[in-house]
């Protein structure tokens, strides 16, 4: 029984991992068709800035995840859209290709600046027993801040104007600017809050995986395969998308060891695209948030 | 003219196509005889684009039997449609416009030919199309009536016994559309075809059979003169489009 | 191709083969054919089949792995030449067939190499333990697996082909391969496989098996990234889970930009150009100058590259030369649209357009 219960809770912070690293990848997928392949370094930005804030300068711990992380991190989205990505709009081979440049020059630019030791930062909450295991108090707070990012992006994108233009947007690059709106600033906007959400995954992150200049890739392809396979559907295919895998990487983890579940995650991504090519979201939510 | 249900080059019963509740193509029974040039018309709509996606594999009928010389070709891919022998012009002209004119129709014609014939069928086609005088150049810099007429060159190049064409005049000046009447014409010889246009003028000058397509089903069939002078076509069709 | 061409290019092959060892280290030059042949394979594969392979390093490692493995198991280095062709091929046939049979293109097939990359990599990775032996070779893990024989001359073991012999030999091996592609691409397949990039719905409606086509296509570039991996294999004398790594992916997409997608000398010098590039980059010389805070990582020199690249010219270096020369015999057709194409199959690639 408590082994079942300790399972559950892997996943469930699994999928709330997937969730919170693919959030702002998604977001940018979903609204503008570009796959920033940067998005790896935007994580670790954010985990750098976070332990920036809270070691160097000594804010807040929750300051600095929370608040601190977004907003560096959408400062640097905005300077990346301005200056590369928003000359290659409707290419998305060619945004691909330079945001990989962009994750290059960022593993450059974080070994120059940091160094190439993988720093860290201590978590605020301590573990807690179920039964015979021992389990990390701090895994909860990650499960909870997924699910604020999912209702956030949800309460955005349902509730509120801006969020109709982005639906707007998401249907067709057409639509925004039919209505009036500078589409170049409902991009601009979109990109800084994707940005802004992938900083607070690497914030919130930072205090349980090691931030060093070359992490960034471990996070890239999970958070890339999660919302390929999810498909166009923001909010239903990230759902839908991280559960799966964190589910398949969970169990293959459980079954044999955490390097075979990673595997295991990216084997059932190549399989399950072969099986849905629109993604989980084209084949069962077509048309919804 | 040999006509009858057994020996058609196309034959389709029953075809059907439904897109979650709407019928785009409701049970339609389509008959093409041997050599026979037949234009498909119908407004907006009609489910004429959706009949063309059918026989070229495009589409998957939802219900019915489509063969073409008697091979069964439901759900067969396009490319074993085109490899029966059938030449097919989409809409929107469809051609590789980073070659030069000249190795387009050659892609084309070494289909079913060795490389010593399909140069030798270039030379025939482009001088078929009398578009010689620009064999070189990137098709992809030509305008748009004479890209159409590189795309007739292809599906020339591939010496078709049948000919599926979509809208050929879309787009295309008097003269051009002109030119494509006698490529058609002169292609009829040795084809069947078929042609999906709403030009009525176009229709006019091939002055053959016309099926009326109107709400996915067939509304009439017949010469283009009764069927053009048809009362019941005229509210359906022109009635709207003037 | 003619004849002339031909015999041009070897000429010209040849005298460049001489004159490099003149200025250049052997090993380095032995390096950067192998990543020549590599950037070849990615250049056939994407510059004229139209199919973007984010992954051509699965094929480059797997021929390095199989190439030592091989060699290892039977001590001499010809049937494992041969398997470091076969089984990237084959493996590149199956993957191949599994995505253009189910129709993912562009995004989604970079997604999948990229994947199938990093699995190689983390799966060697994860190597080191005792099971992971093939035969009597141990994978080793992320120490790699040294100490395998290398080339010889066929039938003695012992007549080793290394230093400034094991870059001839390379370099030939690369001309040759350079030769063959060209000439696959004058021949009807290439000439269809062009026509394939260009329109792939339109070759379709002209009864030919696209998927089929594009399959082989890339199998053909498996072979010859397999057989990259097996001449570094035999200049670097180890073998790493690194061949598989996201830094070399990403290295070989900037090679073949830079040199410019649509040809295949432009990959090939871009390789070799941005090879020694790094090799600079890498020298204690340049990183004393600057000392700890050394401003050209070599990460950075190279995102940056990218960058302006894909911002100023898309096209890559060869095929803008070319367009200034006009006619020069650097490649057949050579894509003066490159970067409007690639725009089009983006724009198909786009699910809301």
């Amino acid at each position: 029984m408590d082994l079942a219960a300790v399972v559950v809770y892997e996943i469930l912070y699994t999928v709330a991992f997937l969730t919170l690293i693919s959030a702002g990848l998604a977001i940018v997928f979903g609204m503008m068709r570009v796959i920033n392949l940067a998005h790896g370094e935007f994580v670790l930005l954010g985990g750098y800035a976070a332990i920036v804030s809270h070691n160097t300068l000594g804010i807040d711990i929750f300051v600095s995840m929370l608040i601190v992380s977004p907003l560096v991190v959408a400062a640097f989205g905005v300077i990346a859209e301005r200056l590369i990505i928003r000359f290659l709009y409707g290419r998305l081979i060619n945004t691909m290709l330079a945001t990989w440049g962009l994750s290059l020059a960022m593993i450059g630019g974080f070994t120059l600046i940091f160094g190439t030791t993988t720093t860290s930062i201590k978590a605020p909450f301590g573990g807690f027993e179920v039964g015979e295991f021992s389990l990390s108090g701090y895994n909860i707070f990650i499960i909870a801040s997924a699910v604020g990012v999912i209702l956030l992006i949800f309460g955005v994108l349902k509730f509120t104007r801006a969020g109709l233009i982005a639906r707007g947007a998401m249907q067709d690059a057409g639509v925004a600017s039919s209505f009036g709106y500078d589409t170049s600033k409902v991009y601009m906007v979109t990109f800084a809050a994707g940005s802004a959400l992938t900083g607070l995954a690497g914030g919130v992150l930072a205090p349980l995986v090691g931030i060093g200049p070359t992490a960034g890739s471990l996070y890239i392809a999970k958070a890339f395969i999660t919302v390929i396979s999810g498909g166009a559907s923001v909010v239903s295919g990230l759902i839908a998308s991280s559960g799966f895998f964190g589910f398949v990487s969970q169990f293959v983890t459980f079954v044999t060891n955490s390097v075979v579940g990673e595997i295991g995650l990216l084997v059932a991504a190549v399989i399950l695209l072969r099986l849905l090519p629109t993604g989980i979201s084209g084949r069962f939510f077509r048309n919804r948030l | 003219m040999r006509r009858g249900a057994r020996d058609g080059v196309v034959e389709a019963r029953g075809l059907s196509v439904r897109f979650g509740g709407v019928a785009a193509l409701d049970a339609v029974d389509f008959t093409l005889a041997d050599r026979e040039l037949r234009c498909l018309i119908g407004p907006n709509g009609a489910g004429k684009s959706t009949f063309f996606k059918c026989l070229t594999g495009v589409l998957r009928p939802s219900e019915g039997d489509i063969r073409i010389r008697g091979v069964d070709c439901v759900g067969a891919h396009p490319h074993r449609i085109a490899g029966l022998g059938v030449g097919i012009k989409t809409q929107v002209p469809s051609v590789m416009n980073g070659l030069s004119v000249r190795e387009n129709i050659w892609i084309a014609a070494r289909k079913r030919n060795s490389t010593r014939e399909a140069n030798r069928i270039v030379a025939e086609t482009l001088e078929r199309i009398g578009i010689s005088d620009s064999a070189g150049e990137p098709v992809g810099n030509l305008a748009h009536g004479r890209r159409q007429l590189v795309e007739f060159g292809t599906v020339l190049a591939g010496d078709p016994w049948l000919i599926l064409l979509d809208e050929p005049a879309a787009g295309l000046t008097a003269e051009e559309a002109e030119r494509a009447v006698d490529i058609i014409v002169e292609m009829n010889d040795r084809a069947a075809i078929i042609v999906v246009e709403h030009d009525m003028h176009f229709i006019r000058q091939l002055a053959k059979t016309v099926t009326v397509l109107h709400q996915g089903r067939i509304l009439t069939e017949g010469h283009v003169d009764s069927v053009l002078s048809d009362p019941l076509v005229r509210d359906v069709y022109l009635g709207k489009s003037q | 191709m003619t004849a002339r061409q031909t015999l041009t290019a070897v000429i010209v092959a040849a005298i460049v083969m001489f004159v490099l060892p003149v200025f250049f280290d052997v090993l380095n030059l032995t390096t950067f054919a192998a990543y020549a042949l590599l950037a070849l394979s990615l250049g056939f594969v994407w510059g004229y089949g139209g199919i973007l392979c984010f992954g051509q390093t699965a094929f480059y490692g797997l021929g390095a792995y199989v190439y030592a493995m091989t060699a290892i198991n039977t001590g001499e280095a010809w049937s494992g030449v041969f398997l470091a062709i076969v089984i990237p091929a084959a493996f590149a046939a199956v993957l191949g067939a599994m995505m253009f049979y189910g129709r993912l293109s562009d995004v989604y097939l970079a997604v999948v190499t990229l994947v199938v990359s990093l699995i190689l990599f983390r799966f060697m990775n994860t190597t080191a333990g005792e099971q992971y032996i093939i035969g009597k070779a141990r994978m080793g893990g992320y120490n790699g697996i040294p100490g395998y024989p290398t080339l010889h001359i066929p039938g003695d073991p012992e007549a080793y082909i290394y230093d400034e012999n094991l870059y001839y030999f390379t370099f030939i091996v690369l001309v040759l391969c350079y030769l063959l592609t060209r000439w696959l691409l004058g021949s009807p397949f290439g000439r269809i496989l062009v026509g394939l990039r260009e329109n792939e719905q339109r070759i379709e409606l002209l009864g030919y098996d696209v998927r089929a086509r594009k399959t082989a296509a890339f199998a053909f570039g498996g072979a010859l990234a397999g057989l990259a991996g097996c001449l570094y294999a035999n200049a670097a004398e180890i073998v790493t889970p690194e061949l598989f790594g996201l830094g070399l992916a990403a290295e070989i997409i900037i090679w073949v930009i830079v040199g410019g997608a649509g040809t295949l000398i432009g990959p090939m010098i871009g390789a070799a150009v941005l090879g020694y590039l790094k090799f600079v980059l890498g020298l204690r010389a340049i990183k004393e100058i600057f000392g700890k805070d050394n401003p050209l990582e070599a990460p950075l020199v190279f995102g940056t590259i990218l960058i302006l690249f894909i911002l100023f010219l898309p096209r890559g270096v060869a095929p803008t030369v070319q367009g200034w020369l006009s006619r020069a015999p650097l490649g057949r057709g050579g894509p003066a649209r490159g970067g409007q194409r690639r725009r089009t199959r983006t724009e198909r690639a786009r699910p809301n357009a």
